[in-house]
């Protein structure tokens, strides 16, 4: 007579939902991780620096207007800060935002959408606001018209 | 020769004892789940006289013996060590063995749940299958390459040291399944894992800290962690879980980098 076969109450078996799928051979997490606390101190100092400029010297909160900024943007130092504090602050804001979306979406689905709307904003602003700091010209010339501010050359 | 001291020791009546042990009422509140008759939880109460040096254990197996014999829940040595009576009390991941009733606000009802983040399998029992398959998975087992030693294979204290702190675990759950990380993603290693892994990597003796370390540098391993510090508080055995999984973070960029 055969002898019945009972399983094991510790068969192994694991609740779906919590196995994990095949390890990531990858390092993006950790880049990520490390990006986020290299980008956070130097975002410190270029935003208060950004603040204290804009806001503090000067003439202060009354001093800023088109011209101001067109100042600004006249001069490739203010240009490489502005560049790299938009850069910076983007992606961590964007991976700070994914590790969110990971953390409480719970579907699939959901988290899709949520990453994609996320990337692509992102890269629009990115995008945008790169174009916008090298291609700035404040005196433009429309239509053979020249729009001339008091700071600019006069022709 | 010394004397051995007798194994029995007389008392004059009246001697040693600490006198009587003051009792109190509680209300005692427990999560109820049984599949077999409803897929809804819900909670079931109980009033009890208690005494001043009884613990939350106490009040279950009261419950258990005198009131409910449906009640279940697991416990095994009812000291702190084995780790079976891990349970949510008053919002917080305990032992139920080492929590004293007149340490809790007895003058609300005390809430009894399933710790949780696991799938419960009926009251206050949970199954803890993900929970032991991530621990697996860190391979808690010491490997060394070489040649095995004919004598012990000797350690400094400086070295024993090191991960002194992590060889505490019980295994008790108490910490992954107060990680909200955890909660809603059951695929994290979750902090018994890792602390568990830095209990073998940073050990002198043993060989395969790069492979714990591979492991854990997964999108599931120690990444997931956001230093919440819900670990460190729910630990029974006082480890310090986030530093832990900080440091094994420090090793993978050390070696890494």
């Amino acid at each position: 007579m055969a002898t019945p076969i009972i399983e094991s109450p510790r068969s192994g078996r694991v609740a779906p939902g919590y196995s994990r799928s095949t390890p990531s051979r990858s390092n993006f997490e950790m880049i990520a991780w490390l990006f986020m606390r290299i980008s956070g101190a130097i975002l410190v100092v270029l935003i208060f620096v950004h603040l204290y400029v804009n806001l503090v010297a000067g003439d202060g909160i009354s001093g800023i207007d088109f011209g101001f900024v067109a100042g600004k943007w006249a001069s490739p130092f203010w240009q490489i800060w502005d560049l790299t504090m938009l850069w910076l602050a983007m992606l961590h804001g964007t991976n700070g935002i994914r590790v969110i979306i990971n953390d409480y979406a719970d579907k699939n689905s959901t988290r899709m959408w949520l990453k994609g709307v996320l990337y692509t904003s992102t890269v629009v602003i990115v995008v945008l606001g790169t174009l916008v700091i090298f291609t700035f010209d404040p005196c433009p010339v429309i239509d053979g018209v020249a729009h001339v501010a008091d700071y600019c050359p006069t022709p | 020769m010394e004397k051995e001291p007798a194994s029995k020791v007389e008392l004059a009546p009246g001697v040693g004892g600490g006198g009587e042990i003051p009792t109190f009422d509680i209300t005692l509140k427990v999560r109820r789940y049984n599949p077999e008759v409803s897929d809804e939880a819900h909670w079931d109460e109980w009033q009890l006289t208690m005494y001043g040096t009884d613990r939350v254990l106490d009040a279950l197996h009261k419950v258990k013996w005198e009131h409910d014999g449906s009640v279940s829940f697991r416990r095994s040595c009812a000291h702190g060590v084995c780790g079976s009576d891990a349970m949510r009390i008053n919002g917080r991941n305990r032992l139920a063995c080492k929590t004293l009733l007149k340490d809790l606000d007895t003058s609300k009802p005390i809430l009894v749940e399933p710790i949780k983040g696991l799938p419960v399998e009926k009251d206050l029992i949970v199954d803890m299958e993900p929970f032991f398959q991530s621990y697996r998975e860190i391979m808690p087992f010491l490997i060394s390459k070489g040649h095995e030693p004919a004598k012990e294979r000797l350690q400094s204290a400086e070295e024993r040291d090191r991960y002194d702190d992590t060889t505490k675990c019980i295994l008790c759950a108490a910490c992954t399944s107060s990680c909200p990380v955890f909660w809603t993603d059951g695929q994290y290693f979750g902090p018994a894992a890792i602390v568990n892994a830095h209990r073998f990597i940073f050990d002198s003796r043993d060989d395969a800290g790069d492979m714990r370390l591979e492991i854990l540098n997964d999108k599931e391993g120690v990444w997931r962690c956001r230093t919440t510090f819900n670990c460190s508080e729910a630990c029974p055995r006082g480890i310090q879980v986030t530093k832990a999984i900080s440091e094994v973070k420090q090793a993978i960029l050390t070696r890494k980098i």
